[in-house]
């Protein structure tokens, strides 16, 4: 958290500036970059302004996935909010029903049964493991190709993730939005003999991860578009707020699960992954060192879930008219993307004055126009892969 | 009729049906192939195991609306997905399928098949320039580029088979080899390197992964044939395959001894050469990541060129040492 307080907000030259005195006669090739674009990971446009093959400047746009969700948020009783904001990283839903619900309890002041809070922490590193799998099968599409061996890493990928997704079918009935978590606790319980389906679930994705290490991290094409790549120094970073891999992969030690820990994490060790570097090759090295440390957190916790209830079995009997007292509540939590934030602001009645969700993928997609410059096309299809953005997120 | 026409009009028919249908079933081939390094199955609706799947993708590919976009050039559009094609089965003409199976079998075979191979970039660039889209201009920039750098070590690396045997036809290149060693085996220091350049430059001028910048579709949506549809597009994938399927034929002439082998008849081993060289393209196309343009530049002239040098170097030196 030291790193954090030290931060001192400089005033850099907008990279959007330069472009005059770069291109008097404006002879640069404007490329609009999606939205309709095999690698912009869902509905992204970037302007990009080419010489050549070089990006000189980029501008994102964001927004073709607005679905006022935090608006519609706001006609929404709040037991009836949980299933809506699954929809906002649809890569790690779980995630995000936490960070919705845990601000729901810290407005409330209710406390989580401990079995519920071990639970979650469950759900929490099994999601980061599916969801750091789905992103390393889509960054090696973006390196890669849709014919080609991207292709085959990321089928690869989703046959891991298939196993994690049937470990949250086994105990919720879905396989991608839950709806299981809510306020006080969680829905479903955990089914009689899941803990030995999710060591073997692990003891295949384990060894397969030691794969993917070799068919990525010791790949001599995949270092040759990587290193050096998108190198982001940890300043910057931390004035646009971006969190998650991405940070620590600029070599600063943050993780809100061992510096605010929530759910269960203040009763294990969990050890963070960093990286030197900042660039594309770090931010994949931190992700697949995160999987490797949730297998082991998952592998640890997975025994020893606490007996007893699974929800507080508050507020009342009827949940969709849960009240809220008046007031403000921010809560984060860090999901496979860095700090997923939930602000809530209620005035008493059954339905929120105004959520709002702080989405880590937003941030990240901030420190586009800074660290593509310089870069080719492809360059610019790598960075905006490693960045791991989520469109759902980013554009609510 | 004289008797050099008829034979070079019948093995043309025979060789130009012969190799597209080799297409159509390279075409199932491959998606299998893929499909098994995947944890897939492929195609298996369409016919037996799937083997019908490249008709029924013709099939569809000939019911789509053939779309000129407004502003796109479009005599050169339309001129150029038929050239693509042409250039990619003109090469076949030479390539010798066993002593007595090959269309043309001209004394500078070689030197043709270089020339014709050198012609397969006009297409692609035609398309990219007059397709009026920046991403398929990108895409032709891409292939002009790529095309004409690792042309001069594909001519660096046909050259050591030629000063071996001393001839440019590819007929007695072949010959030589059966009377003597295949050149990958000996010398093997001279031939196996050069086998190794010409099979990666003709990767990259077959345009295939790692080497398939102009059409890198993670980057440039599909490149060059960004807003070709219907059979026009079919004719660019398919000028793809034949072309990769020609290479390897005449990988397998210059270097593994084409007809040459024991028990079998010589079609059947250079079938067989063919289709190892064709599969090995696959592999490496299902299982590596691609390059980035200048990465690609970097390989061909810092690497591939100097080695095609001092192979020629050597292979002229070998001859004169040991005639």
């Amino acid at each position: 958290m030291t790193a954090l307080q030290t931060v001192q907000i400089t005033r850099r030259v907008d990279p959007h500036l330069s472009i005059d005195r770069y291109d008097p006669e404006g002879e640069l090739m404007l490329l609009h970059f999606g939205p309709q674009h095999p690698s912009t990971h869902g509905v992204f446009r970037m302007d990009l302004y080419l010489d050549g093959e070089k990006v000189v400047k980029v501008i994102p746009h964001v927004g073709y996935l607005h679905r006022a969700v935090e608006k519609l948020c706001e006609t929404l009783a709040y037991v009836q909010i949980t299933p809506i904001v699954d929809k906002n990283d649809y890569v790690a839903p779980m995630t995000n029903e936490q960070a919705l619900n845990m601000a729901f309890e810290a407005a409330l002041k209710l406390e989580v049964p401990r079995r519920a809070r071990w639970m979650r922490t469950l759900f929490a590193e099994l999601q980061r493991i599916a969801s750091h799998l789905l992103w390393l099968g889509t960054f090696a599409l973006d390196l890669g190709g849709a014919l080609g061996g991207g292709s085959t890493v990321f089928i690869h990928c989703f046959r891991e993730r298939e196993l994690v997704l049937d470990l949250f079918e086994e105990v919720t009935g879905a396989r991608f939005h839950y709806n299981t978590h809510t306020i006080g606790g969680n829905r479903h319980d955990l089914p009689a003999g899941w803990s030995a389906k999710v060591h073997a679930a692990l003891d295949v994705i384990g060894p397969r991860l030691d794969e993917y290490e070799a068919m990525t991290l010791e790949n001599r094409i995949f270092l040759d578009r990587t290193v050096g790549v998108g190198k982001l120094d940890a300043e910057l970073a931390l004035e646009l707020g971006i969190t998650g891999p991405i940070l620590r992969a600029c070599g600063v030690d943050h993780d809100l699960r061992r510096d605010a820990p929530f759910h269960a994490y203040d009763e294990v060790k969990v050890n963070v992954v960093t990286a030197q570097g900042g660039d594309c090759l770090a931010r994949a090295q931190v992700r697949l060192g995160e999987m490797r440390e949730s297998v082991r957190l998952v592998r640890q916790m997975v025994d020893g879930v606490p007996e007893g209830s699974i929800n507080s079995g508050k507020p009342v009997k009827l949940p969709v008219q849960t009240k809220i007292p008046p007031g403000q509540v921010y809560v984060a939590i860090e999901t496979p993307r860095g700090e997923l934030g939930t602000y809530l602001v209620s005035d008493g009645t059954q339905f929120p004055y105004r959520l709002k969700i702080r989405p880590p993928s937003l941030h990240a997609l901030s420190a586009l126009p800074y660290i593509v410059p310089g870069g080719t096309v492809s360059d610019a299809v790598a960075i905006l892969g490693s960045l791991d953005p989520i469109m759902g997120e980013v554009d609510r | 009729m004289s008797d050099g026409l008829l034979h070079g009009v019948v093995y043309s028919v025979l060789i130009v049906s012969v190799v597209l249908t080799a297409t159509a079933m390279a075409l199932w081939f491959e998606r299998k192939f893929a499909a098994r390094m995947q944890t897939r199955l492929g195609p298996t609706i369409v016919g037996p195991i799937g083997l019908l799947q490249p008709v029924a993708d013709l099939l569809k590919l000939l019911q789509k609306e053939d779309i000129v976009p407004d502003n796109a050039d479009a005599a050169i559009f339309n001129l150029v997905p038929p050239l693509a094609a042409l250039a990619a089965l003109g090469a076949a003409a030479v390539v010798p399928f066993s002593p007595s199976v090959v269309a043309s079998d001209l004394d500078v075979g070689v030197l043709y098949v270089l020339a014709i191979g050198a012609v397969t970039v006009l297409p692609i660039f035609g398309a990219g320039w007059s397709s009026n889209n920046k991403l398929a201009l990108l895409g032709g920039m891409r292939a002009v580029a790529q095309s004409i750098s690792y042309e001069v070590p594909l001519l660096l690396s046909a050259m050591v088979p030629v000063i071996l045997s001393g001839s440019l036809r590819l007929g007695t290149i072949v010959q030589m080899q059966a009377d003597h060693h295949w050149f990958v085996v000996w010398p093997f220091f001279i031939g196996l390197p050069a086998f190794g350049i010409f099979m990666l430059a003709m990767l990259a001028e077959a345009n295939r992964i790692p080497f398939d910048i102009p059409e890198a579709e993670s980057e440039l949506v599909a490149g060059v044939t960004t807003e070709y549809t219907g059979m026009k597009f079919a004719l660019f994938y398919m000028a793809e395959y034949v072309h990769t399927i020609v290479a390897s034929a005449v990988g397998a002439a210059l270097f593994l001894g084409g007809w040459d082998g024991p028990f079998f008849p010589g079609l059947h081993w250079m079938v067989l050469k063919t289709l190892l060289l064709f599969t090995a393209v696959y592999w490496v196309r299902w299982s590596l990541l691609r390059f980035r343009s200048d990465q690609l530049m970097g390989l061909c002239w810092k690497w591939l060129v100097p080695m095609g040098v001092l192979l020629v170097g050597a292979a002229a030196t070998w001859v004169v040492v040991f005639p």
